[in-house]
């Protein structure tokens, strides 16, 4: 057999540099800055900058605040992910076995993911405003006086809702395809194996989807940790007050909002440490657990 | 197809050509919806009213975000020739020495005469060096008031409150006749900063950071000020009060629906007013304690100022200056307070207006620029402090867990204190 091979060694870095030359200009660059700046108290005009060694790391994880915000994080985090999973599988699976008009169904579950994060958000706050909202309303049926932007934990329940409602069709396209690309030979020897549908999702469909549930954990988790910022930012109404934020949402506060580069360079450090270890755990740990074919 | 490109093209080549003779400068604000609109229209204005200058108004969207383009522009040596820089950003910039020229100097050396009288009383200071020299140019420049619901109070047979002790007097009666008596916008702005500033109380040590930002620290567990959150905390639980969030206009909404009964807003609310209230209003004086000894003294501006960045070559800096000058003309100055509610920032200005009788036709107009020429006190000129856009922020937060019922105002007002005092002392060693 004839190897494909390029003719000179150069060759294929040529290929590969310009997208290393855009990681490097937007990913490696910037981080290296703050890391630098970090270690810096400066002034936001950059006219002098004293080293400060890890002070800026001490004072942002001894903060209370801090502690708090990386508390809700942590909730939030895995409330988004687990509940848009969850919602996005369970559509999946029952458009996947819906026969009539399947395509209908499944375009109105995509539509909601040609919504930008701000107009979500916007939208949200719409649905949940104090003094107009619709849903704020149907609460107050139940006896439940919601106070979204008064309340710490009206808001988390409105900021989850949207976030996760926002990430359903994302979900959802993803396990579709996934479900779709399971053999009909396999479905059917299992029909014939297993009259309960609860039990062949759990033994059969679900360990099939483990790749693409896998990548969904993954782009999840970033999605609650770094793509909600949009609907928080809209829902706060540029004010956070005694809302709840989430670590990305103070990173922009300390920094855009509050010049303090140092401080919001330490924080965006630790931030990144926090999605690296992550996501090493999750190779190490769980993909190993995930088959593919 | 390509007639109407090429057309355009035309314009667009002939405009350019027209303006290559000015020299040009740019400005950039954080103004909105139909301020931003007057701001182009002013722009407009001093760009007919002569040749050799041409400004370019850009909106960087609301003012943190223009303080924060404006930084990194500077940083990159891209820095517009004039920045709008909001009250609580003043710190940042103006002890950032070597970003901007005083306002003051650049007019001087443009060649025109600065009189520092000529503004009025209460805008005299906020951005101004200790020695009293112009920094930043105010620009738009509002006072917290009170806005009246003029039915409510002919319904239920009360005047306006002056003071605090006037309105718990009378708040009862409101909220019997299905009123919500009271609603406010920003606790920061309007019952902490003005708070110390209408009772003449200090703010802040270093002469309210005005001198120093060395060693400065906050006086936010003064009795008085304990007094008043704990009293609006009072009030909430009564249902005299109303707090809906820190957002302005979730607060405001009670007032325009005719809900509630006294709304304290700002000064330049009255524009906007005139369009979304559903009830008649009026406006007065933002009330005060009686029992606090010395109280009624002016409030001092919030809003925002120009500032003319440094860096910038000889011709755009006397530009600058000549648009400056042009600012305060009292013709603009009329113009733009008539358009927007800001107040009126020179007294020729204001006494302009009076002469033609718009305060007759308006008198809810008139109030702000009242109030802060008002006598004044030894702290009701302003405060200069640090990292102060992320202490209010923090004010924000804890005055929320006030309302919400999860802190102590002595806790809540102690909490503060510690933290700014903490992001001062970090702002000392920045700009150190």
């Amino acid at each position: 057999m004839k190897r494909v091979q390029f003719s000179s060694p150069y060759l294929p870095y040529l290929f590969i540099a310009p997208q290393m030359a855009i990681i490097f200009v937007f990913f490696y660059w910037p981080s290296v800055q703050a890391i630098q700046s970090s270690f810096y108290l400066e002034d936001p005009f950059g006219f002098g900058s004293t080293f400060v060694g890890l002070s800026n790391y001490v004072d942002a994880l001894g903060s209370a605040q801090y502690q708090s915000i990386a508390r809700f994080t942590v909730v939030f985090t895995a409330l988004v992910t687990f509940l848009s999973l969850g919602f996005g599988m369970l559509l999946a699976v029952k458009a996947d076995a819906v026969l009539k008009g399947s395509s209908t169904y499944k375009t109105l579950l995509i539509w909601v993911y040609a919504i930008a994060p701000p107009v979500a958000g916007l939208m949200g706050m719409m649905f949940f405003d104090q003094h107009i909202g619709p849903l704020v309303k149907f609460a107050a049926l139940f006896g439940w006086d919601m106070k979204v932007g008064l309340n710490y934990n009206d808001t988390a329940f409105a900021m989850i809702a949207v976030s996760v409602w926002k990430q359903i069709p994302y979900n959802f396209i993803f396990i579709l395809s996934g479900l779709q690309s399971i053999p009909v030979s396999v479905r059917e020897a299992a029909a014939i194996d297993c009259r309960s549908g609860v039990r062949r999702f759990w033994t059969m469909t679900l360990p099939l989807l483990a790749p693409t549930a896998f990548f969904l954990l993954i782009i999840n988790m970033t999605y609650a940790l770094f793509d909600t910022f949009g609907v928080i930012d809209v829902m706060v109404k540029d004010k956070a007050a005694n809302n709840p934020i989430t670590l990305v949402y103070k990173v922009y506060m300390d920094g855009f909002r509050g010049n303090d580069l140092g401080g919001s360079s330490a924080q965006s450090v630790i931030l990144m440490i926090v999605v690296f270890v992550l996501t090493v755990f999750q190779f190490r740990f769980i993909e190993r657990r995930v088959h593919y074919n | 197809m390509f007639k109407p490109l090429s057309l355009a093209g035309f314009a667009l080549a002939m405009s350019a050509t027209a303006s290559m003779a000015a020299t040009n400068i740019t400005w950039w604000h954080g103004m909105a919806g139909r301020n931003g609109e007057v701001i182009n229209e002013v722009a407009k204005k001093f760009n007919d009213a002569q040749t050799a200058c041409a400004i370019t108004p850009v909106s960087k969207g609301t003012y943190e975000e223009a303080l924060a383009s404006g930084i990194a522009a500077f940083r990159a040596g891209e820095q517009p020739n004039i920045l709008q820089v909001f009250d609580a950003g003043a710190a940042t910039i103006i002890n950032a020495p070597g970003a901007v020229i005083p306002a003051e100097d650049l007019i001087t050396q443009a060649g025109y005469t600065f009189d520092r009288e000529a503004f009025i009383e209460g805008v005299r200071y906020f951005y101004a060096a200790p020695d009293g020299k112009f920094v930043g140019m105010p620009f738009n420049s509002s006072a917290p008031i009170m806005y009246v619901n003029t039915e409510a109070l002919e319904k239920v047979g009360v005047e306006a409150p002056k003071t605090w002790e006037e309105f718990e007097a009378i708040a009862p009666k409101l909220k019997e006749a299905g009123y919500l008596p009271l609603v406010q916008s920003q606790l920061t702005w309007q019952f902490t900063e003005n708070f110390f500033s209408r009772h003449n109380i200090q703010f802040a040590t270093n002469n309210n950071g005005y001198d120093s930002v060395v060693d400065t620290k906050i006086n936010m567990t003064d009795p008085n000020l304990v007094m008043m959150f704990t009293k609006l905390k009072a009030w909430a639980d009564e249902g005299y009060f109303g707090y809906y969030g820190a957002g302005w206009n979730d607060n405001q909404k009670l007032f325009e629906d005719g809900k509630a009964a006294f709304w304290i807003g700002s000064s330049g609310s009255f524009g906007g007013l005139q369009k979304t209230a559903q009830k008649p209003f009026s406006a007065t004086f933002l009330p005060y304690w009686n029992s606090i000894q010395g109280a009624g003294t002016n409030t001092f501006i919030g809003g925002a100022a120009l500032f003319a960045m440094s860096g910038k070559p000889e011709a755009e800096n006397k530009c600058t200056a000549d648009f400056f000058q042009f600012l305060t003309s009292p013709e603009v100055q009329k113009f733009y307070h008539e358009a927007t509610g800001y107040v009126a920032i020179t007294k020729a200005a204001y006494e302009l207006a009076k002469s033609e009788g718009y305060y007759k036709e308006k008198p809810a107009a008139e109030v702000g620029i009242q109030q802060l020429m008002l006598k004044s006190g030894d702290w009701s000129k302003g405060y200069r402090l640090g990292f102060y856009p992320q202490i209010r922020e923090i004010m924000e937060r804890e005055y929320g867990r006030i309302f919400a019922g999860e802190t102590s105002v002595e806790d809540a007002l102690k909490t503060i204190e510690t933290e700014a005092n903490d992001l001062l002392a970090r702002f000392a060693k920045t700009a150190g």
